[in-house]
């Protein structure tokens, strides 16, 4: 009996000890050298092994950083995760931010000024910097992020398939000063009934992510929202006319997949696909032969799209300071080059063919040239808005009524703006 | 053991002044330390992980909580006063109660069907029972990705559609059919778990009160609606409080199938309160959502349960 109470009080005990160290939390002081964490959207192996070959090189010569660590959110709720580490007391020390949270992230004091650090910078060489691409980060005259990357939209092509739907490429279309939207997606429906594969996939829109769809109005001079965020730009007729050679294009001539219907380019299911220039590491070895061309002509001309990302440092890291620094190093010329095999950079005196040509040898020249260097410079960035994630929220609902055969395209577009216009007066 | 202990301290004689009293370290209290520390790991679990984050919501709720900002201002009622002047919130609402009512009737239906069918003493019923009872134990992610692609335009369903000639709508793109998705995906994966415990109830029927009916003449129809389901009704009380509570925590299935759409179509109350908290950022207004939910599924069960004394007729 004795024996057995013995026993069942340091049971009890035991498991209290368990139950509150399982409620205890690690420690890290913010005393003693840092230690870094930076959020990335990015679990690519390439992409880390690189970013730590830097992160190692960095810390030879800085024994106050005792380690960083480049942590992958998944891309669908990077934002998601991000914001909701900040708010539970988790923020990284420096964060990879999209182009579609930009504005709140800039303007919302979470981020540390970075100028400063990065024009001490030992050869940091800041004038290069396109000051295009710094635009989107500044506020007030300060930079809060670096712009990381910068990396225009383009269209990779199965020239295998258009070739077996008799179809002209475009790098044939081109020569002849007719790659326009109207060529594109007539080859993209002949393809379609020929051959039964899609005709032209706009990457990661599957009428839920209708921002990717800038690439497709900005042809027609369209745009969202006014340059100052203020006015709805969706009922503008310049939207309208996009919008409906769109739904044409998905209802009537079956240029794109459906509603409902998915198909992935990178596994041969599709004829042509919108996307950044990034996604060429998709592209298999011995896959089908391909191409890389710049964005349609549309009514309005030539235009480019790109889509950017920053790097900023949270202002409440305990070792700020530290993080900035590393950012200074992890951007300079010479590691801004190693990075520009994956991430277009913006500077100048890198964007040239000769040195984007070194790093990525599956584009050509010519494509590197009229897409990425063109693109870059000339581009027009994806919507952003400060509370971008309501207004696209808003958008993506009051948009759902046109994704239907008999759909009223200035009338839903009207709904657009009558949903968001209220968010954009804030 | 606790009554022999009783019957031997209340025999003894109380203690006389000048006698030192008795220690204060008793087996009687080691055993209560011990029973203490035992419940501590769930005590402590509940305190951190339940009670205290229920007290936080309320805080929040009063709150105006900028995450970037890093900004807290208290804002008193102006979230529950935003709460009444939401103009998503009645088309949320709606969409909410028909997912609710849609998921308890088809799947109590549904359960109480497979229950009696599998009720019978036929060869091969355990294998179907196991058949129906399977989805609830796969993953709800994994089951509901699946889902999506065989309710894509050109998936699984419409396929098999297609060959009896019947051509299928775009069932996650329509306002209707979306939401009937969502809830036929739901009802499939649980509809096991209420199958098994109406026919834990249904086998628990005494036999004798069948036999006695068959001599009466009764037929199985009146049999089943006279003798079985006042016998289930205290397993049908829990399961339709079960259904009824999980119905207005569905999530997972909205955020992989339809993110809400088409339109606001299938954006039910957890869904817009993780998009206004975790998407929009607005804490202090997603947690006033979650004190509306919160008051709805407590109003529910405790309307269920008063509703009992009506309807469940054999209650032990």
């Amino acid at each position: 009996m004795k024996t057995g109470k013995g026993l069942r009080f340091t049971a009890a005990g035991l498991a209290g000890v368990l139950a509150l160290s399982a409620c205890g939390g690690g420690d890290e002081g913010s005393d003693g050298p840092a230690n870094l964490r930076m959020t990335v959207w990015s679990a690519n192996e390439a992409h880390l092994k690189l970013l730590n070959e830097i992160a190692d090189e960095y810390r030879k010569n800085h024994p106050d950083v005792s380690a960083i660590t480049f942590d992958p959110l998944p891309f669908e709720n990077y934002t998601t995760t991000l914001t909701t580490q900040i708010a539970g007391g988790n923020a990284p020390d420096l964060a990879w931010i999209f182009e579609n949270s930009a504005p709140d992230f800039v303007s919302s004091g979470a981020l540390l000024p970075l100028d400063d650090t990065l024009k001490k910078a030992e050869g940091y060489q800041y004038d290069d910097i396109s000051p295009a691409t710094l635009k989107l980060w500044q506020d007030g005259g300060k930079l809060y992020a670096y712009p990381f990357s910068t990396s225009p939209f383009g269209v990779f092509v199965n020239t295998d398939l258009l070739k077996q739907a008799g179809q002209k490429t475009p790098a044939e279309l081109i020569a002849a000063g007719q790659w326009t939207w109207d060529a594109a997606l007539a080859a993209a429906g002949a393809t379609q009934r020929t051959t039964g594969k899609a005709g032209l996939v706009i990457r990661d829109f599957d009428y839920k992510g209708w921002d990717n769809l800038s690439t497709f109005w900005t042809g027609w001079g369209a745009q969202a929202w006014s340059a100052d965020g203020k006015s709805c730009g969706f009922a503008a007729p310049e939207m309208v006319d996009a919008m409906t050679a769109l739904h044409k294009a998905i209802f009537t001539d079956k240029a794109l997949p459906g509603p409902g219907t998915t198909a992935d380019f990178f596994a041969g299911d599709a004829a042509m696909t919108v996307t950044q220039i990034s996604r060429a590491s998709l592209l298999k070895e011995d896959g089908f032969g391909w191409d890389l061309a710049p964005l349609p002509a549309g009514p309005k001309g030539d235009y480019a799209v790109v889509g950017q990302a920053g790097i900023g440092v949270l202002k409440r890291s305990k070792h700020a300071d530290a993080a900035a620094d590393f950012l200074a190093f992890l951007t300079n010329p010479g590691n801004s080059e190693k990075l520009a095999q994956f991430f277009p950079p913006p500077r100048q005196s890198q964007l040239t063919a000769e040195t984007l040509a070194k790093t990525n040898p599956k584009l050509k020249p010519e494509q590197l040239q009229k897409v990425v260097i063109d693109g870059i410079t000339t581009g027009v960035v994806k919507p952003n808005h400060a509370g971008q994630a309501e207004l696209s929220q808003q958008v993506r609902a009051g948009l759902d009524p046109l994704w239907k055969p008999d759909a009223d395209v200035k009338a839903v577009l009207d709904g657009v703006c009558a949903k968001i216009q209220p968010l954009l007066a804030k | 053991m606790s009554q022999t202990d009783i019957r031997v301290g209340g025999a003894q004689a109380p203690p006389t002044p000048g006698h030192t009293s008795r220690p204060w370290w008793t087996s009687r209290r080691r055993d209560q330390l011990a029973g203490y520390l035992f419940i501590a790991p769930q005590l402590l679990g509940s305190l951190l992980f339940v009670l205290l984050p229920l007290v936080l919501v309320v805080w929040y709720s009063l709150h105006e909580w900028n995450v970037l900002a890093g900004t807290f201002d208290f804002v008193g009622a102006d979230n529950y006063t935003a709460l009444a002047d939401d103009p998503n919130l009645g088309p949320v609402l709606r969409a909410t109660g028909l997912f609710s009512v849609g998921l308890v009737v088809f799947n109590l239906a549904l359960a109480l069907l497979l229950a009696v069918l599998l009720n019978q003493k036929l060869r091969g019923t355990t294998v179907f029972r196991t058949i129906f009872f399977s989805p609830v134990v796969v993953s709800l992610v994994a089951w509901t990705i699946v889902w999506g692609f065989l309710l894509q335009d050109n998936g699984g369903v419409n396929g098999l559609l297609d060959t009896i000639g019947v051509d299928g709508p775009n069932w996650l793109r329509g306002e209707g059919s979306a939401m009937l998705s969502v809830i036929v995906v739901q009802v499939f994966k649980n509809v096991g778990l209420n199958m098994v415990l109406f026919l834990a109830a249904m086998q628990g029927v005494p036999a004798e009160l069948y036999e006695a009916a068959e001599v009466d003449g009764a037929s199985r129809m009146r049999q089943f609606w006279r003798i079985t389901v006042p016998l289930i009704s205290p397993t049908i009380l829990l399961t339709s409080i079960i259904t009824v509570v999980g119905s207005l925590q569905v999530f997972a299935q909205i955020a992989v199938l339809t993110q809400g759409g088409p339109g606001t179509s299938t954006t039910v109350l957890v869904y817009y309160l993780y998009q206004q908290a975790f998407q929009f950022h607005h804490f202090g207004y997603g947690a006033t959502l979650s004190i509306l939910l919160f008051g709805i599924v407590l109003a529910l069960t405790v309307l269920q349960w008063q509703m009992r004394k009506r309807w469940v007729f054999h209650e032990s």
